[in-house]
């Protein structure tokens, strides 16, 4: 019995590290670029013949035309102010979907279920019409505000996920602290919210990732005003024709550092996965 | 006596909440009824002064608009404008001047805005008469009428869904729903290339769109039904090996003999730390035909050529997928961690005692409650990958190109196509006409799988 749990074990083991290797081999292929002395784009090679620091100091010195600080900071900024107003509306829609019942929940529902399956940016023209009706396209900084609102505006619909997580939270909890007299606010803020810490923080980690990584909304509302760029479309501009054979490290490089932040977030809000709720009813 | 003797059908409600339009309208009195058309009369006229004004608030506010503004919206979206720009001569000056034509993008914008504010209007009616039924209905029955400071108590109690969801659904409505009826609006008319405003009006044309990509023969339906193939079988390839692999990953690294099960975990999200244009713009440059996975290749003697991964159309297309298979699984495991630790732990202690194994706890146990929380969300992702632009986009562009196609490439989904056609074409029309055809495969397909889901039928199975 013991040798046969050592072998299951060992197995598994191999197994994970096989695959953590096929997962992590592209992500060491984009650092090791990052760091590579020769300048221009494919090499048929894969490890540099030469080491550099430069193109991290190229991409953070200043440089008028792409200018990586600032993008950064813009991108920190809107990447904030989604994650809080979009977080702010998934858990509320989602607990109301769970725990609440009104005449317009399953109406809400089915309505939630049918605009997903438009293609995302099939209205995206007419958003754009819309932010230039509303005369928010004619200041760079309007243009960032616009850019949260597109990013957050909907976002009420995406609670799918949450509300699977609210499901299983035990009704017998909620019918306790109305019992102690508790309105139905009180139970969400001081029961419900901290026994869903797991699911606030995957909420909120979705919505900040949402900015850095969408560059089809930022490229249509931004235009060409690369002051105002997000991290996204301001990488891609460096990979476009004019730019690629001077800029390709360093695109790496910038790969490199906006993944930091992310994954150093990530780190700090794991623990929070791993306490669940399933002690949260016994004795 | 009064109201509630008149018929049996009208006893059923002892609050006045439950009662519909429909009732509040025939049982109410002259001044409910008349709150139907001045806002907020009965709420006023009882003493709810603040709930009345603020009702009475909305419809000045609605009626001043459509006055200015709104009655000539209405008008000039059925003609979508008439006046098109034209250059004259402007004597005086020696110049040739534009006079100010229609334009009809704005007419329909803001037709669409117009349109739903008067079904905010509505809206508001029938809850301005029955707020004036409630009242009316709990000062004949004896009981106190809610003060403002009553009001602003229910919405911690029976109206915390109000206060929750209002704003919210104010962002739907702005940036998606008004934006998607627009948009729909414009799959009737021909808003193409030769039709732009402000230099050219463009009008309805009735089914002629939807026409030419359904009937056969046409260049647009001939482009159309393979299309429409590829995005099926791409859409079900890209979520059943993802949701596979990624619940399997997760079991693996979750069961009780793994160890330093952070660092597992840590060394597949780190391909989610980097953001997924990052990913897949170098998978791309590692699939290119000199790129670092050419290289391995030939250095282990496999090829003597470099492959052209993304030339030919099938090859291209299995690539895609198992490049879609690498950045889904870490978000599957992500999502299906969570859950896994929400398993009452209670299940799996009863089924240890009575004997059952790891195998029949899986069965038994572990998967009806994956399915059971993670159904909507298989929907939600088979949907997404209809319209997962990004990966298509960025790692083939929809190539390899077919000259048979209209501006459409052979591993082009209907939506890379969307975005080809709106946004370099400026076909806003046909890119219209796509998005509801998508919206009706995916209609089709997903809407009954879902009702017939334990998790839609049986929302409370698990709590």
């Amino acid at each position: 019995m013991k040798a046969k749990r050592f072998i299951t074990n060992t197995a598994c083991h191999i197994l994970l590290a096989v695959l953590s290797i096929i997962w992590v081999l592209p992500v060491i292929y984009v650092i090791l670029t990052s760091f590579r002395a020769e300048p221009g784009t494919y090499k048929s090679y894969i490890i540099p013949r030469e080491f550099t620091l430069d193109n991290y100091a190229k991409l953070l010195g200043d440089n008028p035309i792409l200018d990586f600080k600032q993008w950064f900071f813009n991108t920190f900024v809107i990447a904030l102010c989604v994650m809080f107003i979009s977080g702010f509306m998934v858990i509320a829609v989602s607990y109301c979907m769970s725990r609440l019942r009104f005449k317009m929940r399953k109406p809400f529902m089915n309505i939630a279920l049918i605009l997903g399956m438009f293609p995302g940016f099939m209205s995206m023209f007419a958003i754009y019409y819309i932010l230039k009706g509303l005369g928010f396209l004619e200041s760079g900084a309007l243009k960032q505000l616009a850019l949260i609102l597109c990013y957050s505006g909907g976002s009420g619909l995406g609670f799918y996920m949450a509300k699977g997580f609210f499901d299983t939270i035990p009704k017998t909890i909620d019918e306790a602290a109305y019992i102690d007299g508790a309105s139905k606010w009180e139970t969400f803020i001081h029961i419900t919210l901290p026994m869903s810490k797991p699911i606030i923080t995957h909420t909120l980690l979705t919505a900040f990732m949402g900015p850095w990584t969408d560059y089809i909304f930022a490229k249509v509302i931004l235009g060409q005003d690369t002051k105002y760029y997000t991290i996204a479309i301001g990488l891609w501009t460096m990979l476009e024709k004019e730019y690629i054979n001077t800029y390709y490290t360093q695109f790496y490089a910038g790969c490199v550092l906006i993944s930091i932040p992310i994954s150093i977030l990530f780190l700090m809000t794991q623990k929070c996965y791993v306490e669940g709720v399933s002690g949260a009813v016994k004795g | 006596m009064g109201i509630f003797n008149k018929k049996k059908s009208e006893h059923y409600f002892n609050k006045p909440s439950n009662a519909t339009v429909g009732q509040c309208f025939t049982m109410g009195n002259s001044i409910t009824k008349a709150s139907f058309f001045v806002f907020g009369l009965g709420n006023i006229l009882n003493k709810q002064v603040a709930r009345g004004v603020a009702f009475l608030a909305i419809e000045i506010g609605y009626l001043i608009y459509m006055i200015t503004f709104g009655i000539g919206a209405l008008g000039d979206m059925v003609t979508l404008g008439t006046a098109v720009q034209e250059e004259v001569w402007n004597d005086a000056l020696g110049i040739y001047e534009y006079t100010k034509g229609d334009n009809s993008m704005l007419c329909l914008l803001f037709g669409v805005v117009t349109i739903m504010l008067t079904i905010a209007i509505v809206f508001f009616a029938c809850m301005s008469g029955k707020s004036a039924f409630a009242t009316q209905f709990r000062k004949e029955k004896g009981m106190s009428i809610p003060t403002f400071k009553d009001d602003l108590h229910s919405i911690k109690e029976e109206n915390l869904h109000v206060a929750m969801m209002a704003f919210p659904i104010v962002g739907v409505l702005v940036f998606t729903i008004v934006p998607l009826i627009y948009t729909i609006l414009v799959a009737f008319t021909n808003y193409d290339r030769d039709h732009q405003p402000p230099g050219n009006l463009f009008d309805w044309v009735g089914f002629e769109n939807f026409s030419s990509f359904l009937s056969t023969g046409g260049r647009l339906a001939s482009t159309f039904w393979p299309v429409l193939c590829w995005t099926l079988i791409w859409a079900i390839f890209a979520t059943v090996t993802c949701y596979v692999g990624g619940l399997i990953l997760a079991l693996l690294i979750n069961r009780k003999g793994t160890k330093i099960k952070g660092f597992w975990r840590f060394m597949f999200v780190i391909s989610i730390a980097v953001p997924q244009f990052v990913t897949l713009l170098s998978m791309r440059t590692i699939f290119a035909e000199n790129g670092p996975f050419n290289v391995i290749l030939k250095g282990m003697g496999l090829i003597d050529t470099p492959i052209y991964w993304f030339t030919d159309p099938t090859l291209a297309r299995i690539v895609i997928i198992c490049i879609n298979f690498w950045i889904g699984v870490p978000f599957t495991m992500l999502s299906t961690t969570g859950i896994l630790q929400n398993i009452p732990a209670e299940l799996y202690e009863a089924a240890k005692i009575d004997g059952a194994n790891a195998f029949t706890i899986f069965w038994k146990i572990t998967m009806p409650y994956m399915v059971f929380v993670m159904t909507p969300n298989l929907i939600t992702s088979f949907t997404g990958n209809i319209n997962n632009f990004n990966v298509i986009f960025l790692l083939s562009g929809g190539g390899p190109n077919n000259m048979d196609y209209y501006f459409a490439g052979d591993t082009d989904l209907l939506v890379t196509w969307l975005y080809k056609l709106t946004i370099n074409q400026k076909d806003y029309n046909l890119g219209a006409v796509i998005g509801i055809l998508t919206f009706v495969v995916l209609a089709s397909v997903s809407l009954i799988t879902y009702r017939n889901t334990a998790s839609y039928k049986d929302e409370g199975a698990f709590q």
